[in-house]
């Protein structure tokens, strides 16, 4: 081993390259993760129309699902019913062909999202709402899986990081109370240990879990080796279900509510979140009840499987799950982040987003540090960190605001709106990376940074006024409807208007501080 | 330590890049396959426990190869911790399969 000085050195070299290559991609994860805790929410927020208040006693749901699912899937392989919860009321339907019919031409995969009082698809813009946050954040909208193996060198460079960043570190107890701002590259790096140090607990976590997500994406060599068939080692991992083969003789399905006595007797205190029908219409049909995730840390989840020609209970059951494939599937469920109640949720939120102040400081953080060792010019690659940093961390908030402002801008009958609202997306990402390309060779730095921060605050600000003109579901209705996931959706765009409000008049401030005093050799 | 060559990036700075980023994936990958095979088969579960813990522990052991790479004295010695264990690990393997 080498001197004690030396090793540090080292793992300081691994830390800043660790993060700094994957930082822009990191931080965009972050971001878009943290806004995934509330994807149902923002979901109802980018379709206004869908109904909230109300909800049917689930066997009502169940038997109307039942009823559109035999209109548009019959003779498919597999139906799949998501029952409304208090914050996604409405019920969707989804339809598998797995098994070509020569001749048939319907298709392979149907979904729809169901108005709960009528079992009628809800009239409802085209969105993709929290979904477009939620993948973007593991698969960033690339084609071949690109995204999903991006994402998990991203998060195997952070985890390397953390375990670097924690070897590095000196004192990190006294870190937790010390930040020491408007010092330059001090007040940096205490912001990058302060937001580092406080959720480290959460950062492990959450970055080894979401290895844990895509695990036999990135590791599939265990299943290789030790299986021929990837089906039934997911069964066997307590990850599935493998119904037994069609029969091939027709019989009428049950209906699916006449177990529901049965099944919340089953799961007392709790409800259930889905079912699963495999080869409705056959002999062997089978009648999947799986339990709601919102109260299990685990996501082995707990399942009570029917005859579906029968209506009787089988035997079942994840009993047999192994103490590893348990212990995966409690990572899984941590990644998500589903149980334990709002506070806990609220927490994660936090967390998520002390983890994207960690990055976007510590991509900062090498940027004034290599400014500060060249007092010169910056070389061509500090250059191009700097105007990525901009595009980025201010950027990518302004991009979510464009998202939510196509959203409402976009005539609801539009034809391919939701690809349209993703563009309105990019192309605000786009502008605001030229505008960091552009305006940092003109300005200073302080002022290219206020200038899109205000951009950002107008376009947050101003999203609940253009959500009350355009919309009926504006804080006006949705707070005394008790509209909560709505109405949060609204404070929280005001909460980043005013945050970076704040940033936009500190950054406005130093650069008048700046150029008041007498000017460097190089902006 | 690693000894700089001018303005550029010290030159054992690639390798040991290499060795984290090649080496450690190729040692997880070892670590997995011979866990699954390896792990009793009459034990609870099945293989599939095998499989899972082999996987699910392989991004720990990922990290720790890209940690020794750097901390090694120098870069034959940080190849040689990395390949030397997925050596032994994929001769076991080969040896619970067969």
């Amino acid at each position: 081993m080498a001197t004690r000085t030396g090793f540090r050195q080292a793992m300081a070299e691994l830390h800043t390259w660790a993060g700094l290559i994957p930082g822009w991609v990191l931080f965009a994860i972050f971001l878009t993760g943290s806004l995934s805790y509330f994807r149902p929410e923002i979901s109802l927020w980018t379709r206004p129309e869908l109904p909230v208040a109300g909800l049917p006693a689930p066997a009502q749901v169940l038997a109307r699902a039942q009823d559109r699912l035999q209109q548009i899937g019959a003779g498919a392989s597999r139906w799949r019913i998501e029952l409304p919860q208090p914050h996604w009321p409405v019920a969707e339907v989804y339809v598998w062909r797995d098994v070509p019919v020569p001749g048939d031409a319907r298709p392979r995969f149907v979904h729809e999202t169901l108005d709960p009082r009528t079992g009628r698809p809800a009239a409802a813009r085209a969105s993709f709402g929290g979904d477009f946050f939620y993948y973007f954040h593991f698969d960033l909208h690339l084609p071949w899986r690109l995204g999903r193996f991006i994402a998990g060198f991203a998060a195997m460079a952070m985890l390397v990081a953390i375990v670097s960043g924690v070897i590095i570190h000196r004192r990190i107890f006294a870190d937790f109370f010390t930040f020491r701002p408007g010092k330059g590259q001090r007040s940096w790096l205490d912001a990058h240990n302060l937001t580092g140090v406080v959720a480290l607990p959460y950062h492990l976590m959450i970055a080894y879990t979401g290895l844990v997500t895509l695990m036999t994406l990135y590791l599939p060599w265990g299943v290789e080796a030790a299986y021929r068939d990837r089906a039934r080692f997911f069964a066997e991992a307590g990850q599935s279900y493998v119904p037994p083969p069609a029969a091939g003789v027709a019989a009428p399905l049950v209906p699916i509510d006449g177990m529901l006595d049965r099944v919340q007797r089953h799961w007392p205190g709790e409800a259930a979140g889905r079912v699963d029908v495999y080869w409705p219409g056959d002999a062997q049909a089978r009648i999947v009840y799986t339990v709601d995730d919102a109260t299990r840390l685990s996501h082995l989840a707990d399942r009570l499987v029917f005859d579906g020609a029968s209506g009787a209970p089988l035997r079942d059951g994840t009993d047999a799950v192994s103490w590893p494939a348990r212990t995966e599937r409690v990572m899984y469920g941590l990644h998500l982040g589903q149980f334990g109640g709002p506070l806990l949720h609220f927490l994660f939120f936090l967390s998520g987003l002390l983890g994207t102040v960690m990055v976007g400081s510590g991509l900062v953080l090498w940027c004034v540090k290599r400014r500060d060792r060249h007092a010169g010019a910056p070389d061509a690659g500090t250059r191009w960190a700097e105007a990525l940093n901009l595009a980025v961390i201010i950027g990518l908030p302004v991009a979510v605001a464009g998202f939510f402002w196509a959203n409402r801008l976009l005539p609801a009958a539009l034809g391919n709106r939701a690809f349209l609202e993703m563009l309105g997306f990019y192309l605000t990402w786009v502008l605001c990376g030229l505008h960091a390309g552009l305006r940092l060779r003109q300005v200073s730095r302080f002022r290219a940074w206020s200038e899109q921060s205000a951009a950002a605050a107008i376009a947050f600000l101003l999203l609940p006024v253009l959500n009350a003109i355009t919309t009926d579901a504006h804080l006006g209705r949705s707070l005394p409807r008790g509209d909560w996931g709505r109405a949060g959706v609204d404070l929280a765009m005001l909460a980043a208007g005013l945050a970076f409000a704040g940033l936009a008049l500190y950054l406005h401030r130093r650069a008048a501080a700046t150029a008041a005093r007498p000017a460097p050799a190089v902006p | 330590m690693t000894k700089r060559n001018g303005a550029g990036r010290p030159r054992p700075f690639a390798s040991r890049t290499a060795a984290a980023i090649g080496g450690g994936y190729l040692l997880a990958c070892c670590w997995t396959v011979a866990l699954s095979l390896l792990w009793p088969a009459d034990a609870e579960g099945g293989r599939a426990a095998g499989v899972v813990a082999g996987t699910v522990s392989a991004f720990a052991i990922y990290a720790a190869a890209a940690i020794w790479a750097f901390a090694a004295p120098d870069a034959r010695r940080a190849w040689l911790g990395i390949l030397g264990p997925a050596a032994g690990l994929a001769l076991m393997a080969a040896w619970g399969a067969g």
